[in-house]
C-alpha cells in the first residue's frame, strides 16, 4: 500500500515539480503540501489524470497554528474509487492571504469552501458565494480559531418589552472549569509535597 | 404458569393495579359509587365548567413537533405503539396554530431562538411548554459553548422541565402526565 502511494506521489512530483513542496506517506496515508497558488492545477490534475482519478472530494477543511507566520492550513482530502486510494493536500495560508477556490472543479468544495471560512476567516478567491454557512446570522469572529473565545461574544435572550430575541454580552453564572480526568492508577503522578527528594527506589 | 385465566378477566391484567384490576370500579371507588348512583337517580351529572374545561383539555393535549437533537428520537419513541401516548389523547401535530403543547427537545441553538420565539408566539392560547433534555434545560454538554442557548427558558416561559440526556420515553410521558396534573391543578378559564 505504501509504495503505491509513494508511486503515486513521484507521479504527482514528475507532472507538476513545480507545484509539490514536500510529500510523506505516514501510517499508510500520503500527505502532500502543495504551493498556495497552484492548488486549482493540482486538484485538476489529480482529477483528470489516468493514473490519479481522484473524483470524488471528501473533505476541505482549515487548521489554525497561531504561533506560525502563515498560520492556517487548509486541507484537501480526496477519495479514487476506481483505484482504491485516498490522498491529502495541505496549503498554507496567512491571514489576509486569498486560497484560489475549486468550486468550478468539484461542486462538493463550494459548501466546504464557505465552512472553512465560517470557522477560520480564510478567504477563497472566486468562489461562487462566500457567505457563512452554519453560524449565526450576523456572526462575528471565527470560532476555530485558537484565540476565539469558547463561549464567544453574546448571547442571546427573549426580551419581553421588545417583544423580541436579543442579543447581549455573555454572562456566566459559573465560570469554565478544566476538570484533570487523569486517574493515579493510569499515569498521572500526584507527588506529594517532599517525596520529590526520594528518587531511588524503596529499599 | 403464573397466570390464572379462571380469576382474571381478558384484558384487566393491562389495567393499573392501584385501581384494582380484578374488581370492578363500582366495588371499592366511592367517587364512581355516588357518581353512578346519582346518574341512576336523576338521569344527568352536574359539574362545574372549569372542571369540564380541565377535563377536556388534558384530554386532548396536541403537541408540536419540535425535535431540535436526539431528544426528538425519544419524543418520536414515546409518541410509537410502545408508550402510545395516544392512550392519552396526546398526538403530535405539525402546525404550531393548532397545538396546545410545545416539546422542546434537543439542544437550542441562537439561530435557531428566534424561530423557537416566532412558532410560540404562533400557538393559541392556553399554551404550555415541555422543556426536554439537559441542552433545552440549561445547555447541558454545549454550556459553554459560544453557539448555545443556556437554557430554553431563556427564550420561552416553560411549564416542565424533563432532565436527563436524553431523557427515556418513559421521562417524557412521566413528564406530560405531570403536565396534565398541573393544567388540572391551576386552570382556570378567564372571564
Amino acid at each position: 500500500m505504501d509504495d503505491k502511494l509513494s508511486a503515486l506521489a513521484q507521479h504527482l512530483k514528475a507532472a507538476l515539480p513545480e507545484a509539490v513542496r514536500a510529500d510523506q506517506v505516514v501510517n499508510g496515508e500520503l500527505t502532500v503540501a502543495i504551493e498556495p497558488g497552484e492548488i486549482v492545477r493540482v486538484l485538476k490534475f489529480l482529477r483528470d489524470d489516468q493514473t490519479c482519478d481522484f473524483k470524488i472530494l471528501v473533505d476541505i477543511c482549515g487548521v489554525d497554528w497561531p504561533q506560525r507566520e502563515k498560520r492556517f492550513n487548509v486541507v484537501y482530502h480526496l477519495l479514487s474509487i476506481t483505484k482504491n486510494q485516498r490522498i491529502r493536500l495541505k496549503v498554507e495560508a496567512g491571514e489576509g492571504d486569498a486560497i484560489a477556490s475549486c468550486a468550478a472543479l468539484y461542486p462538493a468544495a463550494n459548501w466546504f469552501e464557505r465552512e472553512t471560512f465560517d470557522m477560520y476567516g480564510i478567504v477563497f478567491a472566486d468562489h461562487p458565494d462566500l457567505r457563512r454557512i452554519l453560524t449565526d446570522y450576523g456572526f462575528s469572529g471565527y470560532p476555530l480559531r485558537k484565540d476565539f473565545p469558547l463561549t464567544g461574544y453574546v448571547e442571546v435572550r427573549y426580551d419581553d418589552e421588545l417583544k423580541r430575541v436579543v442579543y447581549q454580552p455573555v454572562q456566566l453564572v459559573q465560570e469554565f472549569r478544566d476538570f484533570d480526568f487523569m486517574s493515579p492508577w493510569e499515569g498521572a503522578r500526584h507527588v506529594l509535597p517532599g517525596d520529590e527528594k526520594a528518587k531511588g527506589e524503596a529499599k | 404458569m403464573g397466570m390464572t385465566p379462571d380469576k382474571v378477566a381478558y384484558g384487566t391484567a393491562a389495567r393499573s393495579t392501584i385501581e384494582g384490576a380484578h374488581t370492578p370500579p363500582t366495588d371499592n371507588d366511592p367517587y364512581f359509587r355516588a357518581m353512578n348512583l346519582e346518574l341512576a337517580d336523576k338521569g344527568f351529572l352536574t359539574a362545574s365548567a372549569d372542571a369540564l374545561i380541565n377535563w377536556a383539555r388534558t384530554g386532548s393535549m396536541m403537541w408540536m413537533t419540535f425535535g431540535l437533537a436526539c431528544c426528538g428520537v425519544e419524543m418520536m419513541q414515546a409518541n410509537m405503539p410502545r408508550y402510545d401516548l395516544e392512550r392519552f389523547g396526546i398526538a403530535p401535530r405539525a402546525s404550531p396554530r393548532q397545538s396546545d403543547v410545545m416539546i422542546v427537545a434537543g439542544t437550542l441553538t441562537n439561530k435557531m431562538a428566534p424561530a423557537l420565539r416566532k412558532l410560540y408566539d404562533q400557538m393559541p392560547e392556553p399554551r404550555y411548554v415541555i422543556s426536554m433534555g439537559s441542552c433545552a434545560n440549561g445547555g447541558g454538554y454545549y454550556h459553554y459553548s459560544y453557539a448555545v442557548v443556556r437554557g430554553c427558558d431563556r427564550i420561552v416561559p416553560v411549564d416542565i422541565y424533563i432532565p436527563g440526556c436524553p431523557p427515556t420515553a418513559e421521562a417524557l410521558v412521566y413528564g406530560l402526565m405531570l403536565l396534565q396534573r398541573k393544567i388540572r391543578r391551576t386552570g382556570n378559564i378567564d372571564r
